[in-house]
């Protein structure tokens, strides 16, 4: 700890950091742009200027930069300086000379740091008199919109870009004031992190092209806090919704989750929500048609069944909460509650949840992967099946070399020496995986190969490492060398972290991973970390629960029995054979499906009930790593639309087994008292009877507008607020808006910070943690003691066949899930389908990029255009996993190629 | 008259000095000398008792930079040499002499000097426009190569040093060290924060010294000759001999090597040949663009760097621009301005968006639309465009002359708005 002077008061702070973070830290409204807290200091802007005082005796000082100044022992400043104040008012009056002062139709309006800081200098009057520069903006893609005129040139946008998430198509041309941002030519912006875009810049150059298409002022977005559900990795966010409509996705800070940063699908891919394939209201099917009926109705047809009979089968889903997979298991029974994924997927999830559940083996949180020093990926493409964890890793390999830069004097803060000293090294980073990768630029190692290989080279590195582990036989020449070199960068580590899982589809990769953490552990390694990827928001709830394998559920067709079934949240043609649903649909006495898009297994319902997405309704969901979040109602959906657990618990109460809850409380109680893994789901928010200040807390800003006037061309007479029973917070801007729980904040505002970096006043320490803690329960922690139990099943190597290839699923960022590619932007850069073949198959098969094939899987054909991978291994064909034209296939699998050949 | 070692092989309207010539004018000796007798240690002992002032513009001891360098086994390697020969200082045109006049004491000076700090690698990073210094530089490197005093084990020493010739692509900031590193490493050329200082994070994040062409050029005298000699050739406490120039209307502008602290009287009058006729001196910049105006009470100083700096400017580069009564002060700065605001590398806000207001304020002065208020808004800017305030001294250059030019000549900027046109048109 150091004491520093300021305005000759003496304050303790933390050492090693700069002046504008410890005067941000204790509060002062100290203005800044170039600065950030995930990106440090270069000193462009000039903005935090204070003055600096040599002693007590100095009365005159000198200005400095607070960013670029260390915060040591003894350090006198003034912000309160006239002189300091007077130029951080020339600075603004600067960086506004050229600015277009078109706020009224800026999309950053009331929500923009350069407003911010320009009321905070005081700056009001300007004088410049010539012409403003002006420049040409881009086409930046479906989900970024381009103002350059707005640019005050703070650089945080290519460092960013560049430095933090490694993208290559964002640049800084030109020099002297004529400085532009953009890329070489128009475009779309490549890098999966490009909407952060919209949060870094501190004024509307770059801005939500989706927002743009249903726009409304920050002020007038009812928001509640939310939890991202494109991917298992669980980021924290905050939808923000006006007249009904969802109107956009905005990170919500989580100092263990995703920081400040979210990826491209997770921002965009709300549109589903308001997508015109919405369930709305009860539909029944009647003469072989689906029709809406009243809920009344429905409930009657449903309420018929359940009584009759039928045995009732409930098939829950890893995209649907906690609770709603609860509330089906209550009402069908522990027996004939079905998780819902594919067998090959169920058995991948429960071989990583009994690992990470297993003694010795830590998961680490997202904000850990990113402070690893040695990092192994095995299987995972992580740029496209959970691109934040990709984030991590880059930081990872960045961070641990920061301490080299340290060793010459320079602090961890001072970003453009840091890297000038580290020259573009990066930590130890080997990538296994089928095809390349995106993180290939600062990897130590790549190596593609098949699934088996990957998993023989996993298992390999484990026994280096432990020599009780299992070993593996015949490697083949070059992976006795990378195991041995992947082996000893993760022992040298302090901090050393293997991810993968299951999106190679094999149990194999899986398991050798697990391996390696436990060999890690064996060898003595402390903080050794394992970080399984999971494909859906809530992957690992419905295993929790205990679940049996949809396949199963699938053989009630074939047994003859009479039952009906309930399927939630869940489209069973994306988790099994289309025959096997087919005739599993066909053979129900009745099939019910609660959710809240249309698809292929809605279509053939009897009775479809209308689900609350994540934005309409309350519910947990578990991530990857084991941590259990909520995500809360951001507003009422018209009509019948609810929680699909409420829809369940209306139906137990029509059935014996007579559900005793009413509200998401009663739920999580009684998911508490009957499943021990969730034991801790009511810690998860505060509950609904929660208050402060004996008010509930607003989900409308103070400044939300219109209020009397919505929907008074109706009726004008002011509507009664909507109950919420599910959370202590109102739909409506009156209350009091506490910030004591950060499960219950969705936006954080303070005077005179309007913009997402109001933040900083909620940090203990800016950039730290939140001051009243972070949100989410970890349900479990890492057990004590070593239970060496080595998974001992190594698969032989692959062996390329003469007439099949393996063909294996390729994940796309934007494609491969379900949700995100509903929403039009996210389509927008989905691929079309494709097989993908490398070069030297090609050449084998005669075949070109770009021509059609027939790919044969399990004796059927896909017409499908080929797409040459250049680093897809020998023998190995990959497939786009997910993408909606294309049906459910059993992979990896090995397939036939046949040129077409032209009538 | 007095000695000139640095312009001593220089013929006027001749070629330079091959290697053979340059070795018989002494050439390639101090190198011998240095590597043969001398540990790296003790050149940079001779450098910093001869006290020898770096002449790019800063004045900063050489010998006391080289001696920031990580020396001995446990540095860090490669280190690095880099000769600062982007000289795009308006007004300067020295280096150009010694490039372009005698490149083998060049290249022997970056031998000599890299021995000093063990570097193992050198670069000359030269001004794009000095193709003919380039090529004479670049064949100069080649026969020093050719002779054994570049290459692996130098003249057996066991020594070892690479030259590289970079031709710059054409940025005024290059010429600041740190945006020349930057440049050089293929990035931007935008000024790096200080600290860390090239002699610990320099090019490619290794130990580097960037020197002037000028004073690296001293090295081999310096070597050869000893440090008493070296500080009688000039007339004041900053050693050795320095390159004045004149550029203006005087009657013969040039560069002459002459003793440190040569008065700026001498300079204009007996060796630039006075004003031409009919034409008055109103002030004078000393040593580039970049240096605040000195008039004719300042004369009979002598240029050196203390004795410039105790008058309110700097030596800078040494070499003086003259400002005459037929041209218009203001005209004068709005064009220097105009170049600062044009070679701002945008990386800054109170450079990149405060030249180019500046700018148009002068150039409105001298358009006859200056308008109430603008003079204020030219001080705001001199002090807020002041050292320390931007990331590198490019603005506070500018406004070194904008600065003076409104305390000295507020009559003339007034008289423009007053008048709503430039006087002097």
């Amino acid at each position: 700890m150091a004491t520093i002077y300021v305005d000759n008061k003496p304050y303790v702070v933390n050492e090693g950091r700069n002046l504008l973070q410890v005067c941000l830290s204790l509060g002062f409204n100290l203005p800044y742009f170039c600065w950030h807290p995930a990106l440090g200091s270069v000193g462009a802007c000039r903005q935090c200027a204070v003055k600096q005082f040599k002693d007590e005796k100095d009365k005159r000082g000198k200005i400095v930069m607070a960013c670029m100044t260390p915060a040591a022992e003894g350090v006198r400043i003034a912000v309160d300086d006239e002189e300091a104040r007077q130029f951080r008012e020339t600075v603004i009056e600067w960086l506004m000379a050229n600015h277009p002062h078109d706020c009224p139709v800026c999309d950053e309006g009331g929500e923009c740091h350069l407003q911010d800081m320009t009321v905070m200098t005081g700056h009001n009057y300007r004088k410049y008199r010539f012409p403003k520069r002006t420049y040409q903006n881009q086409y930046l893609g479906p989900f970024i919109n381009h103002e350059m005129n707005r640019c005050i040139q703070c650089y945080r946008c290519v460092r960013f870009y560049q430095d933090y998430a490694g993208g290559q198509d964002l640049g800084v041309f030109a020099a002297h004031d004529r400085v532009y941002f953009g890329r070489h030519k128009d475009g779309v912006l490549e890098n999966e992190f490009s909407g952060n875009l919209v949060e870094l810049c501190p004024t509307g150059v770059f801005t939500d092209k989706t927002l743009k298409g249903h726009y409304t002022r920050a002020w007038d977005l009812q928001t509640a806090p939310s939890v991202c559900v494109h991917c298992g990795v669980g980021c924290n966010t905050t939808p923000g919704e006006r007249y009904g409509l969802l109107r956009r996705i905005h990170n919500r800070f989580n100092h263990d989750v995703n920081g400040y940063f979210l990826c491209d699908r997770g921002r965009y891919g709300y549109e589903f929500v308001n997508g015109e394939r919405r369930v709305r209201t009860p539909l029944l099917k009647r003469d072989g048609a689906l029709g809406p009926v009243t809920r009344a109705e429905a409930l009657t047809e449903i309420g018929k069944v359940l009584s009759g009979p039928a045995v009732l089968l409930g098939i829950g889903s890893p995209r649907a909460s906690i609770e709603s997979n609860f509330a089906l298991r209550e009402l069908v029974g522990p027996d004939r509650f079905y998780d819902g994924v594919s067998a090959r997927e169920r058995q991948l999830l429960s071989a990583m949840l009994s690992t990470l559940r297993a003694p010795g083996v830590h998961s680490p949180s997202l904000r850990e992967v990113g402070e690893a020093d040695a990092v192994f990926v095995l299987g995972e493409n992580l740029a496209e099946v959970a691109p934040m964890i990709a984030l991590q890793v880059r930081q990872a390999v960045y961070r641990s070399t920061v301490p080299m830069g340290e060793r010459l004097g320079i602090p961890a803060w001072h970003d453009s020496a840091i890297r000038e000293a580290i020259q573009g090294r990066h930590g130890p980073l080997y990538l296994a995986t089928v095809t390349g990768d995106k993180l290939a630029d600062v990897a130590t190692r790549s190596w593609c190969a098949a699934p088996d290989d990957l998993a023989r080279l996993g298992f390999a590195v484990a026994h280096c490492i432990d020599p009780t582990a299992p070993s593996v036989s015949d490697l083949s020449e070059e992976l006795p060398g990378l195991a041995k070199e992947i082996a000893g960068a993760l022992r040298s580590a302090q901090r050393p972290l293997i991810v993968s899982g299951p999106s190679c589809g094999s149990l194999a990769v899986v398991q050798a991973a697990a391996n390696v953490a436990i060999s890690l552990s064996a060898a003595g390694a402390q903080h050794a970390a394992l970080c399984y990827d999971a494909p859906e928001c809530n992957s690992f709830g419905p295993a929790l629960l205990d679940g049996h394998g949809l396949d199963e559920a699938l053989q009630a067709a074939k047994s003859g029995s009479v039952y009906a079934a309930i399927v939630l949240e869940n489209d069973l043609y994306r988790r099994a054979d289309r025959a096997a649903v087919d005739a599993f649909l066909e053979g129900a006495e009745q099939v019910v499906v609660i959710d809240h898009t249309v698809h292929d297994t809605t279509k053939r319902a009897d009775v479809v009930l209308p689900a609350a997405t994540f934005a309409e309704g309350d519910g947990t969901l578990v991530n990857n790593e084991g941590r259990a979040q909520r995500f809360v109602q951001v507003f009422k959906a018209q009509g019948d639309v609810q929680e699909s657990w409420r829809w369940l618990g209306e139906l137990s109460r029509t059935a014996p087994s007579n559900g005793a809850w009413q509200n998401l409380d009663h739920i999580c109680t009684r998911i508490a008292e009957t499943a021990p893994a969730l034991g801790e789901i009511a810690r998860v928010a505060p509950a609904a009877t929660a208050r402060f200040l004996a008010q509930r807390i607003p989900r409308q800003a103070h400044r939300y507008s219109g209020r009397t006037a919505i929907g008074a061309h109706v009726n004008v007479h002011e509507p009664a607020l909507p109950e919420d029973p599910d959370s202590p917070m109102a739909f409506s801007m009156e209350g009091f808006p506490s910030t004591c729980s950060s499960a219950l904040t969705s936006a954080y505002w303070a005077p005179g910070w309007n913009s997402v970096q109001a933040l900083n006043k909620f940090q203990a320490e800016v950039g730290g943690p939140l001051r009243v803690g972070n949100a989410g329960v970890r349900l479990w922690e890492v057990a004590e003691g070593h239970d060496h139990k080595y998974f001992e099943v190594i698969p032989p190597a692959f062996q390329s066949r003469e007439k099949e290839h393996l063909a294996v699923p390729l994940h796309h960022i934007f494609g491969s899930e379900e949700l995100s590619v509903l929403s039009p932007s996210v389509a927008e850069r989905a691929p079309a389908s494709y097989v993908a073949v490398n070069f030297r198959d090609a050449e084998a098969l005669q075949i070109t990029d770009g021509e059609n094939v027939q790919l044969v899987l399990d004796g059927i054909p896909y017409r499908l255009p080929v797409r040459i991978l250049p680093d897809l291994p020998s023998g190995v064909v990959g497939l786009p996993s997910g993408l909606p034209e294309m049906s459910w296939v059993k992979l990896p699998g090995w397939g036939k190629i046949v040129k077409e050949v032209p009538a | 008259m007095s000695e000139r070692p640095l312009t001593a092989n220089i013929r006027s309207n001749a070629p330079p000095l091959t290697v053979a010539e340059y070795e018989e004018a002494g050439g390639y000796q101090a190198l011998r000398k240095a590597l043969t007798t001398l540990a790296p240690a003790e050149v940079t002992k001779l450098i910093k008792e001869a006290n020898l002032r770096g002449r790019g513009g800063a004045g900063f001891p050489t010998g006391v930079k080289w001696g920031f360098v990580p020396m001995g086994a446990d540095a860090p390697r490669p280190k690095y040499l880099v000769v600062n020969a982007d000289e795009m200082e308006p007004g300067t045109f020295k280096d150009r002499l010694l490039l372009e006049g005698d490149p083998h004491l060049m290249v022997e000076s970056m031998i000599l000097s890299a021995y000093a700090i063990e570097a193992e690698i050198a670069y000359i990073f030269l001004r794009g426009e000095y193709v003919l210094a380039g090529k004479r530089v670049g064949q100069a490197i080649d026969e020093a190569r050719a002779r054994g005093y570049l290459g692996r084990n130098i003249l057996g020493t066991g020594y070892s040093l690479q030259i590289y010739m970079h031709m710059s692509a054409g940025r005024y900031i290059c010429g600041e060290e740190t945006a020349l590193l930057n440049s050089l490493e293929g990035k931007r050329a935008i000024p790096r924060a200080k600290p860390p200082f090239p002699q610990t994070s320099g090019l490619f994040g290794k130990p580097t010294i960037v020197n002037n062409v000028e004073t690296l050029c001293n090295v081999p005298h310096i070597v050869n000759r000893g440090v008493e000699w070296f500080k009688k050739l000039s007339r004041t406490k900053n050693g050795g001999t320095k390159l004045y120039g004149v550029s203006g209307k005087v009657k013969k502008p040039g560069v002459w090597e002459l003793p440190m602290g040569t008065t700026a009287r001498e300079i204009l009058e007996e060796h630039a040949g006075g004003m031409r006729d009919g034409l008055q001196l109103r002030g004078i910049i000393p040593g580039g663009a970049s240096t605040e105006f000195l008039f004719e009470e300042h004369l009979d100083l002598m240029m050196d760097f203390d004795t410039v700096q105790q008058a309110g400017s700097r030596l800078g580069t040494g070499t003086m621009i003259v400002l005459d009564d037929r041209t218009c002060p203001v005209g004068m700065v709005h064009n220097l301005t105009k170049f600062f605001a044009h070679e701002s590398c945008g990386w800054c806000t109170p450079c990149r968006e405060g030249l180019p207001w500046l700018e148009r304020i002068l150039k409105a002065l001298e358009d006859g639309k200056g308008a109430t208020g603008d003079l204020e808004e030219i001080r705001t800017h001199v002090k807020f465009l002041g050292p320390g305030l931007t990331y590198c001294p490019l603005a506070p250059g500018a406004m070194a002359p904008l600065g003076s030019a409104l305390n000295r000549w507020r009559d003339d900027f007034e008289k423009h708005i007053r008048e709503r046109r430039c006087p002097w048109r």
